[in-house]
C-alpha cells in the first residue's frame, strides 16, 4: 500500500536556487527506505518538505488520507529554561497513559529514564527518546533525520536495529537520511542517492554499483571506500584508506549476516 | 469590598500577576523578551491616541500593542535580524509615544501613570476588564497549551504533528498584546516584561516539568503583585516598581538558595 508519493517534487529557500528539482519518491507499508547524498544534497529540505515543515516550490505530495508520521529531527535543542522530564516530553503532542511511555521506551531501547529531565541525557539516551516519543502515536511512517548524529559507530548499529525491530512490531514504513553508508546499506530494503535531484535508486547492492553513486562517493569496493572518504574526508591517506576501508567492509558483511 | 480602592488595587495587582506568570513562561522558554519590551513600549502611543481621540486607554493601548506584536510577527518570518528590528520598533514606538502625548492639546498628563503604573486609582471597570482579560489569557493558553509546547520545543515535530507552529506563534502574539493591556495600569509601560520574565525565571529553579513552572510562575508573580502593594504603603514608594522590585527580590532569594544547596 502506497503510505506518501512525492511527484516533481521541487524545493528552495526564497531566491535562491532550488535545492530540490523534480524529485520524485514512493514509500510503502513496511519498507525501509534511505536517503544518502553529500552534504548540502537536499536531504534535509526533502524530508521537511514530506513532513509539511517546508512548502515545496513545485510538485505535489501525497499522502494517504490519516496519514500518522512519526518524526525524529536532526537536531532537537531544548532551551535551559524548559524543564522537561523524559515522561513529559513523551506526551506532546497527545498526552498516553504511562504503561504506553513505558512500553516505548523499552522498544525503543531507552527503558526506565522516565523521571530523568531531557537536558541530563547522554547522547544516545536522548536519540532513543527521540525514537520513543515518535512510535507512541503508532505512526504508519517512521522519518528519522540523520538520528544517529552523535552516536559511535556500535551505538548507531544497534539504533538501526532498534529501527528494524520497530519495524517489524509496528508495520511500519522507515525513511531515513544517514551518512553511515555501511550501516544503512545493510538495514534498507531501498536506497535513494540524492544530490538536488534524484541520481539513483533501487536495492542497495543495486545502489552501490551505479555509477552516479561510485560518481558521488567514490569507486571503492561496496561502497565501503566512499564511505571511509565520506566520513574522513580530510585524509587522502591512499593506504591507510583502503586498508581501513577494507575493515568496514567486513564489518559490513558481518553486520549482515548478524542481521539474518 | 470592591469599593475599597485598597482592595481594588490587590485584586487588579493580582489578576495580572496570574496572566503575565502564565504567559511569561513561554516569553521566557521562546526567548521573546525584547518582542514583549517592543510591544509594551509601543503601549505609550495606544495612550496618547487613546488620550487624543477620547477613547478607552484599554482599546487604545490594545490596538496599538496588536498592531506592534503583528508587524513584529510578520517581520521575524522574513528572516530579519530580530533584535535590531525589535530595538528600532520598541525605542521608536516608546519615543513616538512620549512626543505625541506631550502633544495633546489640554489637560496635563501625568505620564508616569503610564510608564510605571497607577494600580491605586483602578476603577471598578478597570477591575472587570483586567480580570477580563486575565481569563481570557489563561483560557486561550489552556486550551493551547500541548501545540503551543510542542511548536516552542521544536516547530518540525510540530508540523510532523499536523500542527501549525506559526500560527501557534500568532496567538501568542496576540495574549502579548492582551497582557500588556490588562497590565499597563498596574505595572507601566516599562515593567510590563519584568512581571512576564521575572517570576517565570524564578519559577524555573523551581520546576521539573512546563506546568509546574507555569503553575509557580502565577503563583510568584501574584505573592509579587500582594508584597509590592504591602511595600508600597508600609514605605510609600509607587506600587509598580515596588512589585517589580518583591518580584526580583525572589529571584535573588531562590537563585542565592539554589546555589548554596550545591
Amino acid at each position: 500500500m502506497i503510505l506518501l508519493e512525492a511527484k516533481n517534487l521541487s524545493a528552495g529557500h526564497g531566491g535562491e536556487q532550488a535545492v530540490l528539482e523534480n524529485v520524485s519518491l514512493t514509500i510503502r507499508r513496511g519498507e525501509i527506505v534511505t536517503i544518502v547524498g553529500p552534504n548540502g544534497s537536499g536531504k534535509s529540505t526533502l524530508l521537511r518538505s514530506l513532513i509539511g515543515a517546508i512548502k515545496p516550490t513545485g510538485g505535489r505530495i501525497e499522502r494517504k488520507s490519516g496519514l500518522k508520521i512519526g518524526y525524529v529531527p536532526q537536531k532537537l535543542h531544548i532551551d535551559p529554561t524548559l524543564p522537561m522530564t523524559v515522561r513529559r516530553f513523551l506526551d506532546l503532542p497527545l498526552r498516553v497513559s504511562d504503561a504506553a511511555a513505558g512500553a516505548a521506551l523499552i522498544k525503543a531501547g531507552a527503558p526506565d529514564l522516565e523521571d530523568r529531565q531531557m537536558t541530563r541525557l547522554s547522547g544516545g539516551q536522548f536519540q532513543r527518546v527521540l525514537l520513543a516519543r515518535a512510535i507512541l502515536s503508532e505512526p504508519d511512517l517512521l522519518i528519522l533525520d540523520e538520528a544517529t548524529q552523535g552516536l559511535d559507530q556500535p551505538g548507531s548499529a544497534h539504533f538501526y536495529r532498534q529501527i528494524e525491530e520497530v519495524r517489524d512490531t509496528l508495520g511500519c514504513a522507515v525513511l531515513m537520511v544517514s551518512h553511515e553508508l555501511h550501516v544503512v546499506m545493510s538495514a534498507s530494503d531501498r536506497v535513494i542517492c540524492l544530490n538536488g535531484h534524484i541520481c539513483c535508486e533501487g536495492s542497495p547492492a543495486v545502489v552501490s554499483a551505479a555509477p552516479a553513486y561510485r560518481e558521488l562517493f567514490g569507486t571503492g569496493t561496496g561502497g565501503a571506500l566512499a564511505l571511509y572518504r565520506h566520513e574522513h574526508d580530510h585524509d587522502h591517506d591512499h593506504h591507510h584508506d583502503h586498508h581501513h576501508g577494507h575493515d568496514n567492509h567486513h564489518h559490513h558483511h558481518k553486520h549482515h549476516e548478524d542481521a539474518h | 469590598m470592591f469599593d475599597d480602592f485598597l482592595v481594588r488595587a490587590a485584586l487588579a495587582g493580582v489578576g495580572t500577576a496570574l496572566a503575565a506568570g502564565l504567559l511569561g513562561c513561554f516569553v521566557v522558554w521562546r526567548r521573546m523578551a525584547y518582542f514583549g519590551d517592543a510591544t509594551a513600549h509601543a503601549a505609550i502611543l495606544g495612550v496618547a491616541l487613546a488620550l487624543g481621540f477620547s477613547v478607552s486607554i484599554f482599546v487604545g493601548v490594545a490596538g496599538i500593542a496588536l498592531l506592534m506584536a503583528l508587524s513584529i510577527f510578520a517581520l521575524t518570518g522574513k528572516g530579519y535580524a530580530v533584535d535590531t528590528v525589535l530595538g528600532v520598533l520598541a525605542h521608536g514606538a516608546l519615543a513616538t509615544g512620549l512626543v505625541a502625548v506631550s502633544l495633546i492639546p489640554g489637560a496635563r498628563i501625568n505620564l508616569d501613570a503610564y510608564l510605571f503604573g497607577d494600580v491605586l486609582t483602578v476603577s471598578k471597570t478597570d477591575l472587570a476588564i483586567i480580570w477580563g482579560g486575565a481569563l481570557v489569557v489563561t483560557l486561550v493558553l489552556w486550551r493551547h497549551w500541548s501545540a503551543l509546547l510542542t511548536s516552542t520545543l521544536n516547530p518540525d515535530l510540530a508540523y510532523a504533528a499536523g500542527l501549525n507552529p506559526r500560527r501557534e506563534q500568532l496567538v501568542l502574539t496576540l495574549l502579548l498584546a492582551a497582557v500588556v493591556a490588562v497590565s499597563i495600569k498596574v505595572v507601566g509601560a516599562l515593567l510590563i516584561t519584568a512581571l512576564l520574565v521575572i517570576p517565570a525565571a524564578t519559577a524555573r529553579g523551581l520546576s521539573r516539568t512546563p506546568e509546574r513552572m507555569a503553575v509557580i510562575a502565577a503563583g510568584l508573580g501574584a505573592i509579587a503583585a500582594l508584597g509590592g502593594l504591602g511595600v508600597s504603603l508600609y514605605l510609600d514608594t509607587p506600587v509598580g516598581p515596588s512589585i517589580v522590585v518583591v518580584a526580583a527580590a525572589m529571584f535573588g532569594g531562590s537563585t542565592l538558595a539554589t546555589a548554596m544547596r550545591r
